[in-house]
């Protein structure tokens, strides 16, 4: 018997790596080794439009820091000369000559007949635009004084692009102003919405029981009533002498105080089918208190959904300061928010005789526009592992 | 089934209790009462006000007592159907209250109807042409409807009626009927004038309804049970309407109870504009008077509707889907 057919133990001394049977492309590697927000940012990427409408928001929020500026008079100027004046046209050319963005000379006449003022264009002055110019003294940020504005008129001209209101103040820098109420008293709204949504939501959908039941509950007596007249009826009990600071907080956190309903549920539903998982199961017999596993390893799970729905919930708050305002029971002047500017365009009269009072109503629109567009396509990109 | 009613009837007791409690602690919230804004309202007109009489009508209104003993009147004469006295009216709330809740609970339905005419076959051609231009359109509509603050649009139109019709469209009918009997003419003069408030308040609801319609209808397209009818030759139609459509029609009646909230409180805002005789105006009014038991017994219609509402969805749903009757409460 010879051992010459035996194959010897054999061991290769080469380092072994477990790559090179099944090697990833360098495209394959960068999508399994991204991390999940890095997937929804890809995802996010794709929906052209809610990219768009998403810097659309972002220029819009920055745009409130330096509304002073991008504002061509102060908020309170007021052009006693020009009342109720119609938005004024923007030229380039002059008698065929290119002369750049110029406004004619804006005169005002009395129409006795109809017993209102007629503007009409004195084609005779061509006042150029200057750009970075000076104008309105007003406190940059509380913290100096300047008086630089994008744009103003020359002296002696004046340039109402969106017209003027009963006391002769430009509506295009009232809606500018107005866009720091509008558009804060969402998010503010939807931050004290969101930490009652998530607070409330996560101790029912964690603990189950009797704390479900009752939070069940009062979800379902809040979202039971009309949400305006409920809205109405609280804003009327704000007392008439608070300050304006105060009376937005108050809207704000009665707007916030019947939103929350929404995101609770949604955080409870998804907490339920999450509190089942194994990995939780680990963290509590480590011993981790139900706050951190809520916080450290439920939460982190459903935050973009949540971020998602949040977004989608934001135009509502928007619209229902708008309409409190527009009835006379929300923010009252001086605060200036777009609804406050269109409580003056609340007499079918003064919309049919001066139309541009209800101009601020475009910002309204294309805010919400913006945010429903942007959250459906957070939404879509909220679950990169679906697919 | 009877079983079924009868628990989910019972469901909204304690549910309109707790409704009836918080709007009774909204309205007492206010400080002072209506008594105080009337007498500080007299005094700046120069009268003088015999404080004997005063302490006379807050016996009588019961303004003294403490706030349960109050809410207790009040909850309990609800139930005789007796809900308080509008101090600004000088009248019983429920003769203030009359026909303005009828007209709001009319314009209601009427405006479910119509959102439900114009959503379900915009929804189901939106669905099944999916990514077409007719898609995109009338998507782009439905948004531009869910956008627009419901009084602007309001403005609008009555703006746009005058203008080209030369018609005033402001009320709920002709001025001849005003303070008329309830008759055909009537009736029809009402019909007449709904049409604008309806499409108003509808929008925005209709356009949120054909967004979930189109959603709930494409999941269900593509399940296979519809890849299965279509290799066997079923045609398309057919298809669509046998099964897709009638598991969605499921969505579409549980949205009535989502609905209702939305639409009453449009109603309230656009009644305003248009100046109809529905609630909102009174509401308002009520609110910022401090008339309490008007604007309380205003709000728990409004509440009791809604609740109402909820109920029949609920039920028709259940009539619908045997599941829900079986698991005892709505799917999640």
């Amino acid at each position: 018997m010879s051992n010459e057919n035996v194959i010897e133990h054999y061991v290769s001394d080469k380092p072994f790596d477990p790559q090179s049977i099944e090697q990833l492309t360098p495209a394959q590697e960068k999508l399994y080794y991204a991390s999940q927000w890095q997937l929804m940012w890809w995802g996010f990427k794709r929906h052209k439009l809610a990219l768009f409408c998403g810097v659309l928001l972002v220029a819009m929020y920055l745009s409130i820091l330096v509304a002073e500026v991008l504002a061509p008079y102060a908020l309170k100027t007021r052009h006693t000369d020009y009342i109720y004046s119609p938005p004024q046209p923007v030229h380039l050319f002059h008698d065929g000559e290119f002369v750049g963005p110029f406004v004619y000379g804006w005169e005002q006449t009395l129409n006795m007949d109809k017993l209102i003022r007629e503007y009409s264009e004195n084609t005779s002055e061509v006042y150029p635009l200057s750009f970075f110019c000076r104008s309105d003294p007003y406190e940059f940020w509380s913290l100096w004084e300047t008086d630089i504005h994008l744009f103003c008129a020359p002296e002696g001209a004046t340039i109402f692009l969106l017209g003027t209101d009963r006391l002769g103040r430009d509506m295009l820098s009232r809606t500018i102003y107005g866009a720091r109420i509008s558009l804060t008293i969402g998010l503010i709204g939807i931050f004290i919405s969101f930490v009652l949504g998530i607070t409330l939501g996560g101790l029912a959908g964690y603990y189950g029981g009797w704390v479900d039941s009752s939070v069940q509950r009062v979800t379902e007596v809040i979202r039971s009533f009309p949400e305006l007249p409920l809205w109405m009826a609280l804003s009327a009990i704000l007392p008439v002498t608070w300050s304006p600071l105060w009376v937005f907080f108050g809207i704000t956190l009665i707007l916030a105080l019947l939103d929350w309903t929404g995101l609770a549920r949604a955080v409870r539903s998804k907490l339920m089918a999450l509190r089942e998982e194994d990995y939780c199961m680990a963290a509590e017999l480590m011993g981790a208190k139900p706050g951190r596993v809520i916080r450290r390893h439920l939460l982190p799970g459903i935050l973009s959904h949540l971020i998602a729905s949040a977004t989608l919930s934001i135009p509502a708050m928007i619209l229902g300061e708008t309409a409190l305002s527009f009835l006379g029971l929300g923010l009252r002047p001086p605060i200036t928010s777009w609804g406050v500017l269109l409580n003056e365009a609340q007499n079918i009269n003064v919309v049919a005789i001066y139309p541009w009072l209800i101009l601020p109503v475009v910002p309204v629109i294309v805010v919400i526009l913006a945010f429903n567009f942007f959250g459906d396509g957070l939404r879509d990109a909220a679950d990169p592992y679906k697919h | 089934m009877l079983p079924y009613i009868a628990r989910r009837m019972l469901m909204m007791i304690p549910t309109l209790i707790v409704i009836s409690f918080i709007i009774f602690v909204i309205i007492q919230l206010p400080p002072g009462d209506y008594l105080e804004s009337y007498i500080s309202e007299l005094e700046s007109q120069g009268e003088s006000i015999d404080p004997a009489q005063i302490a006379a009508l807050r016996s009588q209104y019961g303004l003294d007592e403490p706030f349960l003993v109050q809410y207790f009147t009040w909850a309990t004469g609800m139930l005789h159907g007796d809900f308080g006295y509008s101090f600004e009216y000088g009248l019983p709330v429920s003769e203030v209250v009359g026909d303005r809740l009828f007209l709001t609970v009319v314009i209601s339905v009427f405006t479910i109807i119509f959102t439900w005419m114009i959503a379900f076959p915009i929804g189901m051609y939106t669905a099944t042409h999916q990514y077409s231009w007719g898609d995109y359109g009338l998507t782009l509509v439905g948004f531009l409807g869910l956008a627009t603050p419901n009084f602007l649009l309001a403005l609008v139109m009555l703006y746009f009626a005058n203008v080209t019709f030369g018609i005033s469209i402001g009320g709920l009918m002709d001025p001849e009927y005003l303070d008329a009997d309830w008759s055909w003419d009537k009736f029809v003069s009402i019909l007449q004038h709904l049409w604008i408030p309806v499409i108003v308040i509808g929008t925005s609801g209709t356009a949120a309804m054909i967004r979930r319609l189109r959603a709930n209808l494409l999941d269900e397209l593509h399940k296979p049970y519809v890849v299965t009818g279509r290799a066997k030759g079923v045609p398309p139609f057919k298809l669509l309407v046998k099964y897709p459509l009638r598991v969605s029609l499921n969505f579409f009646v549980a949205d009535i109870g989502s609905m209702l909230p939305s639409i009453i409180s449009g109603a309230e805002i656009v009644a305003v504009v248009l100046s109809l005789p529905t609630t909102g105006p009174i509401l308002i009014a009520a609110l910022q008077s401090q008339d309490m038991y008007l604007a309380g017994s205003f709000l728990m219609f409004l509440a009791l509707l809604t609740v109402i509402g909820v109920l029949v969805s609920d039920i028709a749903l259940a009539l619908l889907d045997p599941r829900i009757r079986l698991e005892g409460g709505r799917a999640a």
